[in-house]
């Protein structure tokens, strides 16, 4: 990922924050503070996440608010550390939280990096730890562990849809195109399986070390390769000069250029007309037509003068699952079993549609087929209806 | 794989070179002649590039934030200079270190602030939104074309004020000596002055014209300026010919690596840089 700036403002405002909530705690009513639920959020706020933290961060917020604030009768109580997408200070941004602070639960985070810090740190102590973005498998395989939940997504799950959908579509041969990391790799491999399953054939796999953006020769290759379609991972500023130039290089007339939905989300604007009638595959889009978005992205405007997004509805669900479990131990946290089968086996009712979790605590849901469209990812399809991830390695 | 194919592979290589050039020959300016070691150099290329994304959409022409981006550039380059870069001729590389350094996070902190943390698009100019079909699959944008002769025309006129006029020579003898320059009483603090504002619009200048295709994202600048002193270093530290030649030979190098050499890719222009090191530890070139 790219270097994080460090934002003295926002750290500023975020310490002076802390500190007004400690000084606030009713002093002395040692009883009222054993009564609140508290909640860690460990989530980047300065640096290129910045925005998918606070979205979450928002997300999570506007549940336990429509909840009227409490949630299974109990006051909800945050705590923030900027964890600055940075793995090497994950382990002391953690044991703030969890030491210092005794959180109930851990919220976080976006990169895929400190969310393996932190699951590892969570497995060592025992801590409830809510995931709700960060796509590494291992997460939810090797890692597995009870007291670990996701409300995001691996890495396969948008991969592997992909590759069904393609496949489907009667296309033979496909390239794929990543940069060289982690997320990237789970994601080209989701899609291979999906596709090669269909009767497809990935016929190359390309991919660049990460950050690198000189795509030129990579398109030259892809174009004498000439394959019936070429997927894609990419995000941020990759994403959105890849597609530019894809289009510029006028391979969008002849190959269909599929990709992982974060090609398009959040990318849009900077992509323009080159973006146009790309297809991709997500939880989320930006018209699902139920009713529970709808309301969602109202209440989300007006509480926050923004529009929702994945991120918010990810932020969301980590609130639901954990007023899930708390509803059937009516607040006792003491009851950690009974907690974590009940958040495990509740029955979300997410903005992104109908949303259980798998054995692994993975979500289970429709992966949307979504098409750029005015500036839009809108849904044309369900490219797989509640699709789990296998969870390979996960012994739970 | 094809001849044809092979010929536009190294259309890519030469196009990319010609860009890093115009990239690193501002640091070849600074480095080589004033002796400073300028790690900000890469934020003057990301403020470049966030200068034509905000001139630009203001405006709605590419050009005019081309020239007020690159009449602002050359003020930033002079206040700079007079500001900071002027103090450092004397001192120690490890200051200068630190001072270029901070102004690093200094110009990352001042684009949050100024713009956001987001990755924005500059549309390429319409005149230039075309291009030539090479085969029945690939075209070559018109625009990556025109970057190459601006490129192209940046390196010869930058051969022509250091070769051929009476700044150039003050500059070539500035190199060489300072004090002695000074004693015959030529102002050599206007000179270094002026080459270090001319470095500064280099840099914004390789931003604002590659912001179409690379779009403006934070972080930009730490990305091109490795890659940058690779060039100069090999180059031979104050070259301009040696930066031309270094820029081309890692262009090429880089895409062919990229074609033939996968698993590779991101070693090979070190290894190059090594070999050429082994060979002439001063670069391809001697200073200027």
């Amino acid at each position: 990922m790219m270097r994080s700036s460090r934002h003295p403002l926002r750290l500023a405002v975020g310490a002076l924050t802390l500190f007004a909530s400690l000084a606030l705690l009713p002093a002395g009513s040692a009883q009222a503070q054993q009564g609140k639920v508290k909640v860690g959020f460990m989530l980047p706020y300065t640096g290129t996440y910045a925005a998918l933290g606070v979205a979450i961060t928002n997300g999570f917020k506007l549940y336990v608010a429509e909840a009227g604030g409490r949630l299974a009768g109990r006051e909800v109580e945050y705590f923030t550390v900027d964890d600055e997408s940075d793995p090497a200070k994950a382990p002391d941004n953690a044991s703030k939280l969890i030491k210092r602070d005794q959180v109930d639960v851990l919220v976080g985070t976006v990169h895929s990096g400190v969310a393996l810090a932190m699951a590892k740190v969570a497995r060592d102590t025992n801590t409830l730890l809510i995931i709700p973005n960060a796509g590494a498998g291992d997460l939810t395989g090797p890692l597995c562990a009870p007291n670990i939940f996701r409300t995001s997504f691996t890495n396969w799950q948008p991969g592997y849809a992909m590759g069904k959908v393609a496949a489907e579509q009667k296309r033979k041969t496909a390239v794929t195109f990543t940069w060289k990391y982690a997320a990237g790799q789970e994601s080209v491999d989701g899609f291979k399986e999906g596709f090669e399953a269909g009767g497809g054939k990935v016929i190359k796999e390309l991919s660049l070390p990460f950050p690198q953006v000189e795509f030129q020769s990579y398109l030259t290759e892809i174009a004498s390769l000439k394959p019936d379609l070429v997927y894609v991972f990419f995000a941020g500023g990759g994403a959105v000069k890849f597609v530019k130039d894809y289009a510029a290089a006028g391979l969008k007339a002849s190959i269909p250029l599929y990709g992982a939905g974060f090609l398009t989300d959040g990318t849009l604007k900077a992509q323009g007309e080159a973006a146009e009638g790309l297809l991709t595959t997500l939880h989320y889009a930006d018209n699902l037509d139920n009713p529970k978005d709808r309301g969602f992205r109202a209440a989300y405007q007006k509480a926050y003068g923004a529009e929702a997004d994945v991120y918010a509805v990810q932020g969301y669900d980590a609130a639901q699952i954990l007023a899930a479990g708390l509803a059937a131990v009516k607040g006792d946290l003491g009851k950690r079993k009974e907690l974590i089968a009940a958040m495990a086996a509740a029955k979300i009712d997410s903005p992104r549609g109908p949303m259980t979790l798998s054995k692994a605590h993975n979500p289970v849901n429709d992966i949307y087929l979504r098409k750029v469209e005015g500036g839009q990812n809108k849904v044309i399809g369900i490219a797989v209806p509640a699709l789990a991830d296998p969870a390979r390695g996960c012994k739970m | 794989m094809d001849v044809y194919t092979l010929l536009i592979q190294l259309l890519n290589g030469v196009q990319y070179g010609l860009l890093l050039f115009l990239v690193a020959s501002g640091l070849t300016l600074i480095f080589g002649i004033m002796g400073v070691i300028n790690l900000a150099h890469g934020s003057f290329y990301m403020v470049g590039a966030y200068m034509a994304f905000a001139f630009s959409s203001a405006t709605g022409s590419l050009v005019a934030g081309v020239v007020m981006g690159l009449g602002l550039s050359v003020a930033l380059g002079v206040a700079l200079e007079w500001g900071l870069f002027g103090r450092l001729y004397q001192r120690d590389h490890l200051d200068q270190v630190l001072l270029t350094y901070g102004l690093i996070l200094v110009f990352e902190e001042m684009r949050s602030i100024l713009v956001d943390n987001d990755v924005h698009g500059v549309p390429v100019p319409p005149l230039l939104a075309w291009s030539i079909p090479l085969t029945p699959t690939l075209s070559y944008p018109a625009y990556r074309l025109f970057m190459s002769a601006v490129c192209l025309a940046v390196a010869v006129l930058l051969w022509l004020l250091i070769q051929r006029t009476r700044l150039g020579m003050m500059i070539r003898a500035g190199a060489s000596n300072r004090e002695m320059v000074q004693s015959l009483g030529l102002n050599i603090k206007l000179v270094y002055r002026l080459v270090f504002a001319l470095g500064v619009a280099l840099a914004a200048l390789a931003g604002m014209v590659a912001a179409p295709v690379s779009s403006v994202y934070p972080g930009m600048g730490t990305h091109v300026l490795i890659i940058c002193f690779v060039v100069v270093v090999m180059g031979g530290i104050g070259s301009v010919r040696g930066a031309l030649f270094a820029a081309l030979l890692i262009g090429v190098v880089d895409t062919f690596g990229r074609v033939f050499l996968p698993q590779a890719a991101g070693v090979m222009v070190y290894l190059v840089m090594a070999a050429v090191l082994l060979w002439r530890p001063e670069g391809l070139f001697r200073s200027i």
